[in-house]
Formats: structure tokens, sequence, C-alpha cells
């Protein structure tokens, strides 16, 4: 399917990225080469076949339920674009 | 005394001919003499490095000597180092510094290399040129106007220019090995969950591995010998018994048959690339290695499922950069959505954007099946013809990169994805489980080539 500007509108929504309009013609273009190169998996013959998500067929390890990490909570805030009082600090979200 | 390889360094510091303080402070001055021209580095560490290398010579006076105490090297800038800041290459990282080592870097440290600095690369590691990270492009040392290859381009340059003898790497489709080719040094991707990637920065979570970069295959093994093994930190970490890497070194070639995929050649590989895969392969024949072509019949799928793939799960890994728990933040949010979107706006660059656009896309509702399932099923085809590959034959021998060093500068600006997987072809990215280990053929200084 050709990328237009509502996909890149609701692409943008999902990812979290503001895209001004000037970028739009570029990302357009990108995108649908993209898309172009991805479709040649449709023609694969994958009946039968299942999807592969671990090269070694690994399973998730499991771990006794206990702490293994110590309290770094103010090494972690001091990363913060902004913090106080312990907490990270965003925009007022409830009014 | 900067010409010479890891193994090289190791016997000359433990015969006393040199200290690490003495060889750190000579590789020191070569980066600050010639960085400059290639921007290899994004951050030297001049200080911490004198300190240890001093703590490295106090470590051998004490009576301490394996092979990498006192050897200087440099980490790709997405292994978080404690204290060093690290930006894997973007504006999103500019400013962190790590509160933790990445268990490469604690390894690598506990063997006693010394860390003299960060390399440059593509921006979150996507990129085969270098020209996407935020830092400014890196040059190949061979041939300044040439790119280094990436996204480890700036651990490639680094070593192939001699500024350290070995580098760290990372690895999701081809950003060792396709720099490592372009460079003319030795790299190798190692295979999936050997290397831990506790405090690597995350691009693409079930194709990423980090490696060892470097100018023989004896130091590749010293290097992997010391960074690999289990960590219970990487729930992704395989617990497996390791070889002895060095040792393997020893073996001989005889009793080796290698297999030559011959989907590897021909269509869009240069004549020159094929020439010196043709005289490797001669050259393996007369130590005594049986040669056997096989195929691999669903190689024209591996580079499409790995655009599926690999942004997908990058959309996924990127999502953490909000701009509320770290890194770069955007003046005055009016609300919570403009500061995840003004944020990831001005954070990223515009292949990393693309690439998450790509990857939302490819996950959002009516199109996971369509693309990302279908991308898995393709996985495991590609996956077996390595098996059945590998039933045959001990090792698969093939061009890294179909095409020569590339391409003279593309102007700032444009986007030089799609030429990418057409012509440099990441071979088998999405096949993990073998472990791909380039190492030069032919030399990228003989090589003028026009390029489309």
């Amino acid at each position: 399917m050709a990328v237009d500007r509502s996909l890149i509108d609701k692409l943008a929504h999902l990812a979290r990225i503001r895209i001004d309009d000037a970028e739009v013609p570029e990302v357009e273009r990108s995108l649908n080469r993209v898309l172009a190169l991805i479709d040649e998996l449709q023609a694969a013959p994958t009946e039968g076949v299942e999807p592969l998500a671990h090269p070694l067929d690994a399973r998730q390890r499991l771990r006794p339920d206990a702490v293994t990490e110590g309290d770094r909570r103010e090494a972690y805030l001091a990363l913060a674009p902004a913090a106080e009082a312990g907490l990270f600090l965003v925009p007022k979200v409830i009014e | 005394m900067h010409d010479l390889t890891v193994a090289e360094l190791s016997r000359a510091l433990a015969r006393g001919e040199c200290s690490s303080v003495e060889l750190t402070r000579a590789l020191l001055a070569r980066i600050e003499r010639l960085d400059a021209q290639l921007n290899a580095f994004i951050t030297v560490a001049a200080e911490q490095a004198l300190e240890q290398a001093a703590q490295a010579d106090a470590r051998r006076a004490a009576g301490e000597c394996s092979p990498l105490l006192g050897v200087p090297i440099a980490h790709k800038d997405i292994f978080c180092t404690r204290g060093i800041r690290t930006t894997c290459g973007s504006r999103m990282l500019d400013g962190f510094v790590p509160p933790y080592d990445a268990t490469v870097v604690e390894r690598l440290a506990a063997a006693g290399a010394v860390l003299v600095g960060k390399t440059n690369m593509d921006e979150f590691a996507m990129g085969s040129s270098n020209e996407t990270s935020y830092y400014g492009p890196v040059r190949n040392p061979w041939d300044l106007e040439r790119v280094p290859g990436g996204s480890s381009g700036g651990s490639a340059a680094a070593v192939a220019a001699r500024l350290v003898p070995a580098a760290t790497g990372t690895d999701t489709g081809g950003s060792i090995r396709q720099p490592a080719a372009l460079c003319g040094v030795c790299g190798l991707k190692p295979t999936y969950g050997l290397v831990s990637r506790y405090g690597m920065i995350a691009f693409a979570s079930s194709l990423d591995q980090g490696g060892p970069m470097a100018r023989s295959a004896e130091d590749l093994a010293i290097l992997l010998g010391a960074m690999a093994g289990f960590d219970e930190r990487d729930s992704t970490s395989a617990e497996r018994p390791l070889p002895d890497y060095r040792k393997a070194l020893d073996e001989p070639l005889a009793s080796l048959t290698l297999g030559v995929p011959r989907e590897y050649f021909g269509g869009a590989l240069h004549p020159q690339v094929g020439a010196a895969v043709e005289a490797a392969i001669a050259q393996f024949q007369r130590e005594g290695a049986r040669i056997r072509e096989i195929s691999l019949p669903h190689s024209s799928l591996a580079v499409p499922a790995y655009y599926v793939i690999a942004p997908a799960e990058a959309s996924s890994n990127l999502a953490r950069y909000d701009g509320v728990r770290y890194g770069y933040r955007c003046a005055d949010p009016k609300d919570l959505d403009d500061l995840y979107c003004r944020t990831r706006a001005e954070g990223f660059g515009a292949e990393v954007k693309r690439r998450i656009l790509v990857g939302t896309y490819c996950l959002s509702a009516g199109y996971y099946d369509a693309y990302y399932e279908k991308a898995q099923r393709v996985r495991r085809l590609i996956r077996q013809d390595f098996l059945d590959a590998f039933a045959e034959v001990d090792l698969i021998l093939g061009p890294t990169r179909a095409q020569p060093p590339p391409f003279p500068w593309a102007p700032r600006g444009t986007t030089r994805w799609p030429c990418t997987w057409k012509t440099c072809t990441p071979f088998r990215p999405v096949s993990p489980a073998c472990p791909p280990c380039p190492s030069p053929a032919g030399s990228p200084r003989d090589c003028r080539w026009d390029c489309s």
C-alpha cells in the first residue's frame, strides 16, 4: 500500500514524533521506497513455517523472585531532565 | 609502537619493553594529532585512561600477567561507561553519563584493558556509512574521501589508523562486519547470546550482538575470550561452555571443509571484490582446506526480512526516549504529548525517525501479520538454509560486502538508506545462529572505483 499524508500522520502519532509539513514529502518518498523493498517478502512461501523469534530457540530464563539490585534512586533521578522530591517531573497531566 | 597488534603489545608489556602508561600516552598523542581528520572518537577519556594505565602497571608489578593487561582499547559509544559520556551517536543522549558500566566494559577492564575513549557511530547504530552520527561523519583512513562503513565506523577507522590496536563494536545487520571490511581490519559478530548486552544500548534486540574489532584474528580471539560468557543481567545471555579461542587458532585448516555459497557471487558483486575472495579461497586450498560449492536459496530474502525486523524492534526499543527519565528534553512543552512529540522530533535524526516510522507501520494493527510475523517465518527459512549447509561444511566463505569501499560523500541531508541495501547487502543478517567473521581480503587502499 502506498504511503500518503494521512498514514504518515497516524504513524507519527503512534510513534510520538512530530513531523512538520515541510518534512512530509521526503518522509513519504523514503517510506514508499522501504515498503516496496519489504513487500518482496510477500512472495516468499511460508505456509506451515513457524515464526522464528530466537535463533537458538532459547526460552526465557527464570530466576528466584528476590531483589538483586540495591537502591539507586538518587543516581537515576540525577539523569532526569527535571526531578524533584524523588519524582520525575512532567507537564501537568490532570487538570 | 602504534603499529603493533594486541598480541605483540602484550608481549612487549610482559617483557618490560614499555609500560602501559608510556603506551597509553603515545596513543593518546596520536589520537590528538590525527583524529581531527578522521572524527573516529566522540569522547577521548585521557585522564581516566592514564589512571587505568597506571593501575595496569601496578597490577603487572604485583605479578599479574594477562594478555590484555595494560593494552589500550576503545569502546563504541553504544556501551555504557560509568562516569564517561555515552551518546550512541545521538543528540538524544548528548549529555548522558551512565551510572554503571556495561558488562563488556566491566569485563575488559577486569582483564586490564585501558579505555582511551568512545568511538563515533551511526546514530543508534542505524546506518552503514557513519554519516548519520550527530557528531558528524567518520572518514575512512585509507582514503579520506570515502566512508568507513557503519555503524561501528569509528571503531573500524580508529583500529585501521593505528589509533588503538583494538576496539569494540556492535552488529545488528552488518555493523561490525561491513566497516571492518571497508577499513581493512578484522571484525567478528559473535553468535547471538555469547557476549552480554547488559549496558549495550538496544537497537533490534533479536539481532544485536557486541563483538571485537582488531587487526588480526589472534587479537579477535584474545578480545572475545575476555568479552564472552554468561551474564545473568542479560536475559538473552546463553549458558554454554566457552572454548579457548586462542588455542583454536593453531588448528590446521586441512581438516576443514569450506562452503562457498553460489548466491554470494554474481549479481551486484564487484569484480575486484570477487577476485579478492577467489584469491582467499585459493589460499585456503593451498593450506589444505577442502572447498565445496553450496547453496543458500533464501539469501535474497534476508535483506527485506531485516528491514522489517530491525525497524520493528527499534520502534519498540526507542520508545524509552521520552524526555522524562534521561536524555534530551524539548524546551517549554505545553503538555505531556507535546513533550514526547517534540523531544523525539528534535532529539532523533532523520534516519532514526524514518526507521521508527517504518517499524511502527510494520507493527500497527492490521499489518503485524503481513510484515513482522511474515519476516519471522522467512527468518526460519533462512536459518534452515544455514543448518542444511552446516551439515556438509564447517565454515561458509564469502564476500562481506558486494561492493568495494563506497561512495564519495553524499551531499548532507540526502538519504543513503536505499542505496545501502541494494549494494551493500548485509549477507545473512537474520540468521545470527552462526558467527560471521570478516578478515581483510585485498586492501581498501588499492581500490579505485566508480560508485553507483
